[in-house]
């Protein structure tokens, strides 16, 4: 326990240690790239015909991001749907089904990577090189665009622009993405993750039988699918496959770039809206949502299933659906890190968690993936959550509710209030419809509040971006990859959509300047407001479904129970 | 005005039984459709009731627990309209005793207004604007207007409470007669400038009594987000059935409605409109009237206020502080002579002489006897004493006692008569014949504690900047001495104006109070402008607010009713949220123990029966509306302090009781429903 714990700081050390420099540099990108960098990117622009120079107002950014988006998913879900008639298909499999391609485009055009397939036995080298590694980076990228264009928004006086969707989108990846995914890959390569286009071993076991071994450019998928908050992998066990992650070492990066630039998201924002105070009380909310969920998903797995506990050795924890390599301590942070990060890559199967763990990584996901949340979309979920959070507080110093100087008003508050909506409905109205519609007792394994638990997580998962499945949810049906798609759709852009309008409309407002009398949105005090308000109205909205699904099947099998 | 400002006790006696009346009137639909919470609430209600109805005609068990979810769903509504009507009706009382000075007058109105002789008389509600009317003395002004011909004193008292008549007369700044005054002297020529039923004094009744009250910006974005809640719960709610299904329970139609309630903001959607109404109450009260709930709001927000030095920060009078004599002459001597030159001198300079003089030394009041005043003129610019013996004292400005006493500047003179000047002071120089004693040191004096009322602005974020038509010198050293953060001097309404926009280019918001015409341009761009009663009709329309006394102290009254106001909305609203943690605890497990009995444990206030579980935080959440009405009326308590020390404070006392007090109230409710039976 002490190690598990010890590497536990170590790790929020490293985090730490990285993404305040990281978040340095990425604002100094998003102001406008130093002079030796403009070389690389002249000639794409020039190509493209964008002028980077050239401000957008929210609605234009929006759109143009918006339309960069559509054209993406009609590219990947051709790119699935015909991957037969196209080259780098040494195994010869066939196109996607027509539902399948749309929820599995839908899905890493919303850097949710929802994976309702098994990734060696369904898609082509060509369609995971080229339709999801480039949706791995330009969904990032996208999400980043969006958290520059609002941070720029807060920051403005009176104006009425918020930067370039393609310039913001083109350095995002240029600048940040790429560089951190070939340095990450070349160190994944050195740990033993393959990077090939070779067709699959074929190796004959000690019984004789035939056993295909997959292989294929994993490390390149890998490095983009965790610092991108994609999740996607490369094999349907993801990260708990050892050519995915065959280390410690690899274990580790792989945890510390699933959170890098999210986190670092808070100190860029801090830097843009030029008080690093701001950023800093961010991330501090951040950071105690995410030491609550690793403590409580960390106590929730080394305590032993009680229906398991006549079989196992006292003290062994809960290590079904876990890798002995990684054990309980990696496992939990490695969840804690993907749930709370929109990020959705596994090490470990969180169908198989006690069921208050498997709990806490669904309530990550249904606080909105604001800890730390998505690359980006992350930063910017949690400024929505903010504005409510000031605005309900805010009137209590006796002024119309300011953030960084700008009044939030009835507009504002709208666009706010709507996203609210958005996890309510595509968690609890959409599993309750495939309930009524009877499409859901015949996805779930289990009976009981455990397949209830199984339901809720993939629609959790697809509303909040996060694309991690509750193993034992077999999405891959027509009702399904319809609905799930719809989720991660109308989720993506129900929350980027509000709150770029938001930017916009309060960069054109003027800026009071902060004086005793300003409401303190940092510090202290602020960072547990803000806390508490997110559990309030993240968390309580999910609370009598939780009680009907994991908390029910927690008494029930500690009263020896099961269903 | 009767009792306009006095108080009205917080649960009269008339205005609760009126208010139990009116709040069963305002199940009207339209009216509760202004209110989202309180609406859904009603329909809420309804539907409980026919189903409590049809359960009745089938015979179904448990009807008992039925009927009471019913009532209670009921009160919340009815308590929360009762709140709302109590509010409005102290506003009506206030209302009243404005509309009591209002008499049904007939005006003389003159066809041509050259000729007074030709009146004709028209009732008051027929006169339109732009009409000339004949004002004579005992009569009440029919409407508000301007006078165009004549001086006259009117009796002002019906609108400001002041008994003390004041001066109307055409031109100027005095030229604004308010309908429901009455004349007491002469005669005025008045053009009307309001149209029937918009007086001045027909909007204050109208806004005391929230008839015509428009929501305020912040109560339209706060409603927002409490009708965004209320659909939160609402998927709450209505997917949870489906979920007890799969989990092999039933919810009972009743049980849920009553989770929906009491997770919906029902507390502040209730106390709303009663916190916006009592606001403007306590802004009457201090006998202010607002324009419109915007301007109220504005003030909590204002970040620095512009304030006329005199009248707010000093007295307006210049008082004798010191005696400084010349060499030669003691200070005494010197007293003597300015005490005899202002005996008879009713200037508040004069007076404050004698009265310093006669503090300091016990002068010889029987020299003065047949002793002959010599007034102030403005081509002498002195006045003065000639005493039974010949002795001619005078006093005055420096410049025209030299020429008086046809002396040169004795550099020593000179010394002092610059010292005073530059410490903000006048100096009066005192001359006995030809002879010059000294000087009197004159000095603007401060209000006593408005250092300590900037000190507490400070705090609050706001700044104060004094506005003065003084010299840069002398405003600086009474700025000092106020202890105001900034100063102009010099001020002329254009450089105020200028200055306003400066600020609010910075992005702060201005307020500010003025009086005469040309204030009107630099109160119209503030943001919040209070005009002075007495002061012109451009004035008044230019402002956003009007002060009944003409007091200017009074804006930093109006700052703090502001926040007071959005204080109060805030605190009730996050006792409203943190309220539903206790409330979830109590109907979660009462709603699915039968499916899971391990849920028990999610049972923490340990409540009777789950019947009685649901009944309590049902009751709990409809009784907290009528407690906190003292609240919503009488506003959050507010000492000025700074927002972080104002927000731990409010979030200890709404926020964390927020949090604990329904575990209390729910546990002490359900003992009691368990002791009576009910559930």
């Amino acid at each position: 326990m002490t190690s598990d714990l010890m590497q536990f700081a170590l790790y929020c050390a490293v985090l730490v240690a990285v993404a305040v420099p990281l978040g340095a540099y990425m604002a100094k990108i998003y102001a406008g790239v130093p002079g030796v960098l403009v070389a690389i990117e002249r000639p794409i622009f020039r190509l493209a015909g964008i002028d980077p120079h050239k401000e957008q107002t929210w609605q234009a950014y929006a759109l143009a991001m918006l339309a960069f988006n559509a054209v993406g998913f009609a590219l990947l879900f051709a790119i699935l749907k015909f991957q037969d008639l196209l080259p780098f298909n040494p195994q010869h499999l066939p196109g996607l089904s027509a539902h399948l391609a749309f929820n599995t485009a839908i899905s890493f055009v919303t850097n949710t990577n929802w994976q309702s397939y098994g990734g060696e036995t369904t898609m082509s080298y060509l369609s995971q090189m080229v339709g999801l590694t480039t949706q791995n980076f330009v969904s990032a990228a996208t999400g980043m665009a969006v958290a520059a264009g609002v941070a720029r928004g807060l920051a403005a006086r009176q104006k009425k622009t918020i930067g370039n969707f393609w310039a913001d989108m083109t350095r995002s990846t240029l600048y940040i993405l790429l560089p951190a995914a070939i340095v990450l890959t070349l160190v994944l390569v050195w740990q033993g993750v393959p990077q090939t286009l070779s067709p699959n071993a074929v190796a004959t076991t000690l019984e004789g039988t035939q056993q295909t071994i997959a292989v294929g450019p994993v490390a390149s998928q890998i490095a983009i699918k965790q610092l991108g908050t994609n999740g996607g992998g490369f094999f349907n066990v993801n990260s708990a496959h050892p050519f995915e992650n065959p280390t410690a070492i690899s274990n580790f990066l792989e945890m510390l770039s699933i959170l890098v630039i999210s986190a670092a998201f808070c100190f860029t924002f801090g830097r843009m809206v030029g008080d690093k105070r701001q950023g800093r009380a961010l991330f501090a909310a951040m950071g105690v949502l995410f030491v609550l969920g690793f403590a409580g998903l960390y106590a929730s797995e080394i305590a032993t299933n009680p229906l398991h506990a006549p079989y196992v050795a006292a003290g062994s924890g809960n290590m079904e659906g876990k890798e002995v390599r990684f054990g309980i301590g990696n496992s939990a942070l490695w969840i804690e890190a993907t749930t709370a990060a929109s990020n959705g890559s596994v090490n470990a199967m969180i169908d198989s968690f006690n069921p208050l763990g498997g709990m806490i990584a669904m309530v990550n996901i249904e606080l909105g993936e604001v800890v730390f949340g998505g690359v980006g979309v992350g930063l910017t979920g949690m400024l929505l959550l903010v504005i409510v959070t000031v605005f309900l507080a805010g009137l209590m110093v006796g002024r119309t509710p300011e953030y960084l100087g700008k009044k939030i008003e009835a507009r504002e508050i709208k666009l706010a209030a709507l996203t609210l909506l958005i996890m309510p409905i595509g968690v609890l109205a959409l599993s309750a419809l495939a309930i009524v519609t009877g499409n859901a007792h015949g996805s779930v394994q289990d009976a009981g509040p455990h397949g209830l638990t199984e339901l809720l997580y993939a629609y959790s998962s697809a509303t909040g971006n996060n694309g991690s499945a509750f193993a034992g949810f077999s999405a891959n049906v027509d009702w399904h990859n319809a609905w799930l798609g719809v989720a991660m759709l109308f989720a993506r852009f129900g929350y980027i959509v509000p709150i770029l309008a938001i930017a916009g409309s309060l960069g054109a407002k003027k800026t009071a300047p902060a004086s005793s009398g300003t409401f303190p949105t940092h510090g202290p005090l602020f960072v547990t407001l803000l806390v508490v308000t997110i559990l309030i109205v993240g968390a309580l909205t999910f609370l009598p479904v939780l009680a009907l699904g994991p908390i029910a099947e927690q008494v029930s099998i500690a009263a020896g129970q099961s269903f | 005005m009767s009792n306009t400002n006095a108080e009205i006790s917080l649960f009269d006696a008339a205005i609760l039984r009126r208010a139990m009346g009116q709040a069963v009137l305002k199940l009207n639909p339209r009216g509760l459709m202004r209110n989202p919470v309180i609406f859904v609430t009603a329909l809420t209600s309804l539907l409980v009731t026919i189903l409590v109805l049809r359960d009745a005609a089938i015979g179904a068990p448990n009807l008992a627990i039925g009927v009471q979810v019913a009532i209670w769903l009921w009160f919340t509504v009815l308590f929360a309209n009762f709140a709302e009507a109590i509010a409005e009706g102290r506003g009506k009382a206030r209302a009243d005793a404005f509309r009591a000075t209002r008499s049904t007058t007939r005006a003389k109105v003159l066809m041509d207004p050259a000729r007074r002789d030709i009146v004709v008389p028209r009732d008051a509600a027929a006169l339109v604007e732009g009409d000339v009317i004949l004002v004579e003395t005992g009569d009440v002004v029919p409407t508000d207007g301007e006078v165009i011909e004549g001086v006259a004193s009117v009796d002002e008292s019906a609108i400001t409470g002041e008994s003390a008549p004041v001066i109307r007369e055409s031109g100027g700044d005095r030229s604004s007669l308010t309908g429901g005054t009455r004349l007491v002297s002469d005669w005025l020529v008045v053009k009307v400038t309001a149209a029937p039923g918009n007086t001045f004094l027909d909007r204050m009744i109208a806004l005391v009594e929230g008839a015509k009250r428009a929501k305020t910006p912040n109560e339209i974005a706060l409603d927002i987000l409490l009708a965004a809640l209320t659909l939160v719960f609402l998927f709450v709610v209505v997917s949870l059935p489906i979920f007890a299904i799969w989990s092999g329970t039933q919810i009972p139609v009743i049980y849920l409605a009553a989770l929906f309630i009491t997770l919906i903001p029902t507390t502040i959607g209730g106390l709303l409109s009663a916190i916006g109404i009592a606001g403007m109450d306590r802004l009457v009260k201090a006998n202010v009237i607002a324009k419109s709930g915007r301007a109220v709001e504005a003030a909590g927000d204002i970040d620095v206020l512009l304030l006329d030095k005199t009248g707010t920060i000093t007295f307006g009078n210049r008082m004798a502080d010191a005696f400084e004599p010349v060499s030669g002459v003691s200070e005494q001597q010197l007293a003597e002579a300015a005490y005899l030159a202002s005996l008879s001198d009713d200037t508040p300079e004069g007076k404050s002489i004698v009265e310093l003089a006669a503090r300091r030394f016990q002068p010889r009041i029987e020299a003065a006897k047949g002793a002959s005043f010599v007034p102030f003129t403005a081509q002498t610019r002195m006045s003065g004493v000639d005493l039974a013996d010949g002795t001619a004292i005078r006093k005055g400005a420096s410049d025209a006692m030299l020429r008086y006493a046809g002396a040169a500047l004795d550099p020593a003179l000179d010394q002092i008569i610059r010292r005073i000047a530059s410490s903000g002071g006048t100096p009066l120089v005192v001359a006995e014949d030809t002879r010059i004693l000294g000087v009197v040191h004159l000095k603007d004096v401060v209000k006593p504690g408005i250092r300590d009322r900037f000190a507490e602005l400070r705090k609050m974020g706001i700044r104060t900047v004094m506005i003065t038509g003084d010299n840069p010198l002398t405003a600086a050293a009474i700025a000092a001495e106020a202890g105001v953060d900034d100063f102009l001097a010099e001020a002329t309404p254009e450089r105020k104006l200028e200055l306003i926009r400066a600020e609010q280019a910075e992005g702060r918001l201005v307020a500010m109070c003025g009086d005469g015409s040309n204030d009107a341009p630099a109160l119209a761009q503030a943001d919040v402008g209070v005009a002075m009663n007495s002061g012109t009709p451009a004035a008044k329309e230019a402002g956003n607010l009007v002060d009944l006394d003409s007091d200017p102290t009074k804006l930093i009254e109006i700052v703090l009713v502001g926040k007071q106001l959005l204080i109060s909305r805030g605190a009730l609203t996050t006792f409203s949220i943190a309220n539903d943690v206790a409330k979830y605890f109590a109907i979660l497990p009462a709603l699915f123990v039968a499916a899971y009995p391990g849920l028990k444990v999610l049972d923490v206030m340990g409540l009777g029966t789950p019947t009685s579980a649901i009944l309590s935080a049902l009751i709990f959440n409809a009784l907290v509306i009528v407690t906190l009405i003292s609240v919503a009326l009488r506003g959050v308590r507010y000492r000025p302090s700074s927002a972080s020390a104002l927000l731990s404070r409010n979030l200890a006392i709404y926020g964390l009781g927020g949090l604990i007090a329904p575990f209390i109230g729910i546990k002490l409710i359900d003992l009691l429903v368990d002791l009576l039976h009910l559930a």
